[in-house]
């Protein structure tokens, strides 16, 4: 055989090493848009604030005034950092959903994840049920959660009957997706005018809701499940090479997905409830991570949320600056900014990346 | 150690269906390369998969691997869709159910195995830019990165020309030889068979036909009753036995 000495810096582990520290240089540079959009998304409001402002409120500065701290900290801080968790979760439970199911167009909306979340809070705004009635603060958010489990542990329980193929499990996803669209139609037509606005309003999706427990409760839902795909990324990334693949590596392939997708559930879940649709952060997040940085999930799955938390919170900035002193529901701004986005990065990129 | 794979009355079903049974085989050990040959469609692929654990069914598999390494697949499909290069896809197979640091020792066998298969122009090239050929050797690369010590190769060669042929199946036998690896091998090419396989498994329509060393196993007889052909067996000028085919059975 021959000897691997022969291997040149070009061909060998060094050029693996210098891969890796590109890559590592991608995700540094999503860190830095992404605390710019922060930053920016802090200082854009009826009162407008410049970054060197919005930082030193930040640091704490004592030249800042009491106003401009409260209006930073209390008013625009929540919904700042809601954009980056519920934009990390929603990139990340998609990135997933294409990974365990093998499909580019599988994500939370897809799949109809998001859908059984709008009927579940169009319940508890136009009829005012409650699926945990003694829960009567968090009753919209708490239905949503509720029929977004459901939806997505039907979807895990139907792929586990034999003849079952990925290609199914999406075709069943969207027929989840026609069938809660065609329920929460129903639920609009029942509804008084009132509840009907409220019901519109709430499937746009917007970051408004957005409250500190509300953050809270996402952030350490996010936190819990990060290191889990974390910690599976080898097993993760050898399902993209096939089923068998993965099987002849030693991953048991059956409880790799039944885990991955229960935490999926409650990652696209969560968001959903608390800010409503958010339609296409899950799938878009994903393709430009998958582009920028490849599928090995040590660096994709935290160049996925890096994506998605960006997106979600330049889409924040932008809601805010079309018309000045209004702020557009986000998931419509979403679609609009991220389509053109996706599709002018496809259009340039010339390796396949699915 | 040297491992050993026994197999007895094992068989594959998909639910009521009976697609493979009663493979028995003699005890393979550690060294020996044994090739298992049939038609299209005979149950070669679900035989692998069976023994690799992929499938369920009744019978026996012994699989004597000792303390390291284990039973390592390649299946026939080597299509992919996924971003990643060469070398991020056979270190990716090297660390499964190891630690999830990438250390020297894991690059410098990566390294290793690029060279034995001289692969090392394509090591930086996606999965999904390769040929069927170029697949096929990385995907060989994915398996013996493994270190395995019964290596289940489903037509590794197909898509190889002549040349890569006679080269990755002299490394195969070389392999196990010098590694003590069992070596099981689905092939068509029944002259390769002579000049790599110790043993012949035959297997037509899920049952098996035979199973012995290679110039019992591959006779004009058998070429009739399986392949449907009539054909002999000469002599190269090396002296290694070849099948040479005549035309399509006369009754």
């Amino acid at each position: 055989m021959a000897s691997s000495s022969s291997l040149s810096l070009q061909t060998g582990r060094g050029a693996y090493r210098a891969l890796v520290n590109r890559k590592k240089l991608v995700l540094l540079a999503l860190v830095i848009v992404l605390l710019v959009s922060v930053v920016a998304d802090l200082g854009i409001g009826p009162a407008r604030y410049s970054m060197s402002e919005v930082i030193l409120a930040l640091i704490g500065s004592p030249d800042v005034s009491h106003q401009m701290s409260v209006v930073i900290w209390d008013i625009r801080m929540p919904t700042a950092l809601m954009a980056v968790i519920v934009g990390a979760a929603l990139s990340a439970a998609g990135a997933q959903m294409q990974t365990i199911l093998n499909n580019p167009l599988a994500s939370p909306f897809t799949l109809g994840i998001s859908a059984a979340a709008s009927f579940g809070a169009s319940l508890a705004l136009v009829f005012g049920i409650g699926l945990l009635p003694w829960a009567i603060e968090y009753v919209v958010s708490l239905n949503a959660l509720i029929m977004a489990l459901a939806a997505a542990l039907f979807i895990h329980f139907m792929s586990q009957r034999r003849g079952v193929t990925v290609e199914t499990i999406v075709l069943l996803g969207i027929t989840l997706v026609f069938t809660f669209n065609a329920l929460l139609a129903l639920v609009q037509y029942l509804a008084s005018e009132q509840a009907l606005a409220a019901v519109v309003f709430w499937t746009m999706g917007s970051l408004t809701r957005a409250t500190w427990p509300k953050v809270v409760i996402t952030s350490v839902v996010l936190l819990i499940c990060l290191p889990i795909f974390m910690r599976r990324a080898w097993g993760l990334t050898a399902l993209r090479l096939g089923e068998d693949k993965a099987a002849s590596f030693g991953v048991n392939v059956r409880w790799l997905r039944l885990e991955t997708m229960l935490v999926v559930s409650l990652l696209a879940a969560v968001p959903v409830a608390f800010v409503g649709t958010i339609g296409f952060i899950g799938i878009v997040g994903p393709h430009i991570a998958r582009m920028l940085i490849g599928e090995d999930q040590r660096y994709f799955l935290p160049a996925s949320v890096l994506s998605g938390a960006a997106i979600l919170s330049l889409t924040s900035v932008i809601s805010k600056s079309i018309v000045p002193g209004t702020i557009f529901p986000i998931g419509i701004i979403t679609a609009l900014v991220g389509v053109p986005f996706l599709f002018s990065l496809i259009m340039s990129n010339r390796r396949r990346s699915w | 150690m040297v491992a050993s794979l026994q197999l007895h009355q094992v068989g594959v079903r998909y639910g009521k269906q009976s697609v493979l049974s009663e493979i028995t085989t003699p005890l393979l050990k550690g060294g020996e390369v044994t090739a298992v040959i049939g038609p299209n469609a005979a149950g070669k692929s679900s035989l692998f998969r069976r023994i690799a654990g992929l499938l369920e069914g009744p019978g026996q598999i012994q699989v004597d691997v000792g303390v390291s390494g284990g039973v390592c697949y390649m299946p026939q499909d080597t299509s992919v869709n996924t971003v990643l290069t060469v070398y991020e896809s056979i270190l990716l197979a090297r660390k499964q159910g190891r630690d999830r640091k990438v250390g020297d020792e894991d690059l410098e066998v990566v390294d290793h195995i690029l060279s034995s298969l001289r692969i090392e122009n394509i090591a930086f090239k996606g999965l999904c830019e390769l040929s069927g050929g170029q697949r096929q050797l990385v995907s060989l690369a994915q398996t013996l990165v493994r270190d395995p010590k019964i290596l289940l190769l489903d037509e590794p060669t197909s898509a190889l020309d002549l040349n890569r042929q006679v080269e990755v199946l002299t490394l195969i036998r070389t392999l196990a030889r010098e590694r003590d690896i069992c070596v099981m091998l689905a092939i068509h090419d029944l002259n390769q068979v002579m000049r790599v396989a110790d043993r012949v498994l035959v297997i037509d329509a899920g049952t098996m036909i035979t199973c012995g060393p290679v110039e019992d196993v591959i006779t004009p007889d058998l070429l009739r009753r399986v392949y449907k052909v009539d054909g002999r067996i000469e002599r190269c000028s090396r002296l290694c036995p070849h099948v040479m085919i005549d035309g399509p059975a006369t009754h």
